[in-house]
């Protein structure tokens, strides 16, 4: 039982009020689901698209299936989850809108984390590079990236305002994973990724 | 009912326990028959504890039997799921108490069609009444009644073992607080039934058979059955599993014989798997289980709607299927996955990569393992049973 998790899976689990039921969509290695268990005492399901990720969550005990997000959130009930949770992984999904869509309908709450195409450093490499931009938080090259549907912090809240979604707390984080307070258009430049808990008005 | 056991029936019930059911209430069976008295024949290892907390059931595939951990009576080979239970294994008996129980209408003990019918003293033979998994599963709660456990920790089983598996959850979900259907669907596919029903007119076409009267006649339909085992058995096995066992290899020979002996390793083996099938199961048993396995449709059971035989469900799942198995494929558990979502049931699911086709559940599969040693960890922490005794 290790208490230390990446920042942004902090923020999330942070969140998450104890004692209630969620859903990690993407929960890779099950280090979020674990600590939810573990710390908040949460009845926490993961899924995960990878057979290493989902088998070492089963092997360590935790309630994780194989599937992913386009696919598999349709079987869940209406309202079956407090928090449905999509850590770093809407950008690979291939229908982003429809996720979130399912999300909401799943969970009472949605807590969505994903990068933010719009970071200063990526619009410097691709304006002065000209090339794709690869960083910490995009690390893949064009050809290898399983990112399809990247966007930019001003977008993901454009989408929200489209769906009609609430959005009760967003955090923008800068490249060293701190919290950054700033309007809007700045937190567009600076914040190297977002996390938005959102619900439906 | 007790008397006239065949040879092998007397071995097994030498080397188990078993006991009389249904004197007083006999068990209501799908087809509308009352079943009793009845024989169940089982056997345990470990020791149940005082809070009656580690009892583990592992239902049996159709050609396994009771005989889960040790050698068996008839045939002298090893259990069945040796690589998973006993001292150390991830199901010890140090730990847990394990039950097997042969399934009603099998040929290792329980009441089957080789059983003598009470009102004629006959052998019951095709008059034996065809049972259901619903049955079996009947059957086992009422052993478990009658030793004293209320609940179990786990139901465990592959395959037809899965399918009983499904089945405790369904209808005695206050009793199974853990459940790992393994390699197994929710109910048979036409494919399945298929294969069945060459293996059964395999039987019913050997002269031998005689209308399933064969022992009044002191006869053995052991080429039918033999057939129906080799047919079987090439569903067990994956297509890459069997060209890498056997290629195209030929069987004690340098050239192709021109006639019809055995030429290839692989129709050696398959005749193999049929003769020695043969000592030890019994054709009318093979014809009442794998109809047990085709009438088996959960869902259909539930008003079609396979979520609602899970609603409310308190039981963890952990469900496993295997790359290769054609038999009962990946999408089949995922099926059943969904169903247990939509029920917002408790469950993990993991596909093990394999190419050794069906029969990978009864091998040794360290991915299988791992994940089902997680799993009763995780459920054993949530039960508050004590880890490693």
């Amino acid at each position: 039982m290790t208490a230390a998790i990446r920042v942004d899976l902090q923020l999330i689990a942070d969140m998450v009020k104890p004692d209630t039921r969620a859903l990690d969509v993407g929960c890779g290695d099950g280090a979020l689901l674990a600590y939810l268990t573990n710390f908040k005492r949460v009845d926490a399901r993961g899924m995960e698209l990878s057979q290493a990720g989902v088998n070492a969550c089963v092997a360590s005990g935790l309630s994780v299936i194989q599937g992913d997000a386009d696919a598999d959130l349709q079987a869940y009930p209406d309202a079956a989850f407090d928090y449905v949770i999509l850590s770093q992984t809407l950008q690979a999904t291939r229908e982003p809108r429809e996720v979130l869509l399912q999300m909401l309908r799943v969970g009472k709450r949605a807590i969505v984390s994903f990068p933010n195409f719009a970071h200063w450093q990526v619009r410097l490499r691709m304006v002065f590079g000209g090339r794709m931009p690869q960083t910490t938080s995009l690390p893949y090259k064009w050809y290898d990236t399983p990112n399809i549907h990247l966007c930019s912090i001003d977008d993901f809240r454009a989408l929200c305002r489209d769906m009609g979604v609430r959005i009760e707390r967003a955090i923008v984080l800068n490249s060293k994973s701190r919290p950054i307070h700033m309007p809007p258009l700045l937190a567009n430049v600076f914040g190297e990724q977002a996390v938005f808990m959102l619900r439906r008005d | 009912m007790l008397q006239d056991l065949t040879d092998a029936e007397q071995m097994a019930l030498a080397q188990c326990r078993h006991a009389v059911l249904g004197a007083e209430q006999p068990l209501s069976l799908d087809c509308g028959v009352d079943l009793g008295p009845y024989r169940v024949a089982y056997q345990t290892y470990g020791t149940l504890n005082a809070d009656k907390t580690n009892a583990i059931l592992i239902c049996h595939p159709l050609s396994c039997d009771q005989f889960v951990a040790e050698r068996h009576p008839v045939t002298g080979k090893e259990g069945w799921w040796e690589s998973l239970v006993g001292p150390g294994k991830v199901l010890d008996p140090a730990r847990y108490f394990i039950i097997c129980v042969n399934v009603l209408g099998h040929c290792m003990g329980s009441t089957g069609p080789l059983a003598r019918e009470p009102a004629t003293g006959q052998p019951w033979n095709l008059r034996f009444p065809v049972v259901t998994i619903g049955d079996m599963v009947r059957a086992q709660a009422a052993l478990l009644d009658h030793l004293g456990i209320p609940d179990l920790f786990c139901v465990i089983g592959g395959s037809m073992g899965g399918m009983q598996v499904l089945e405790w959850a369904a209808t005695y979900p206050d009793r199974v607080f853990s459940a790992v259907p393994i390699a197994c669907a929710a109910h048979h596919s036409a494919q399945n039934i298929a294969f069945h029903e060459v293996g059964r007119q395999a039987i019913m076409a050997d002269p031998e058979w005689k209308g399933g009267d064969y022992r009044l006649h002191q006869t053995v339909p052991a080429r039918g059955l033999a057939v129906a085992r080799m047919t079987a058995h090439i569903t067990y096995l994956s297509e890459q599993a069997l060209q890498r066992k056997f290629g195209r290899a030929l069987q004690d020979r340098n050239a192709l014989g021109f006639g019809f002996d055995a030429d290839f390793q692989v129709e050696s083996y398959l005749r193999h798997q049929g003769s020695t099938f043969v000592d030890r199961f019994d054709a009318n048993s093979y014809l009442y289980i794998t109809r047990a396995m085709d009438y088996f449709d959960l869902a259909g059971a539930h008003g079609g709607v396979l979520a609602n035989a899970f609603r409310g469900s308190p039981t963890r799942f952990c469900l496993m299927s295997f790359t290769s198995d054609w038999l009962f494929p990946t999408r089949e558990s995922r099926t059943i996955v969904h169903a247990l979502n939509a029920a917002a049931a408790n469950v993990s699911f993991v596909e093990v990569a394999s190419d050794k086709g069906h029969d990978a559940f009864l091998l040794d599969e360290p991915e299988m393992f791992r994940t089902l040693s997680g799993f009763l960890k995780g459920a054993a922490a949530v039960r508050g049973l004590k880890q490693a005794a």
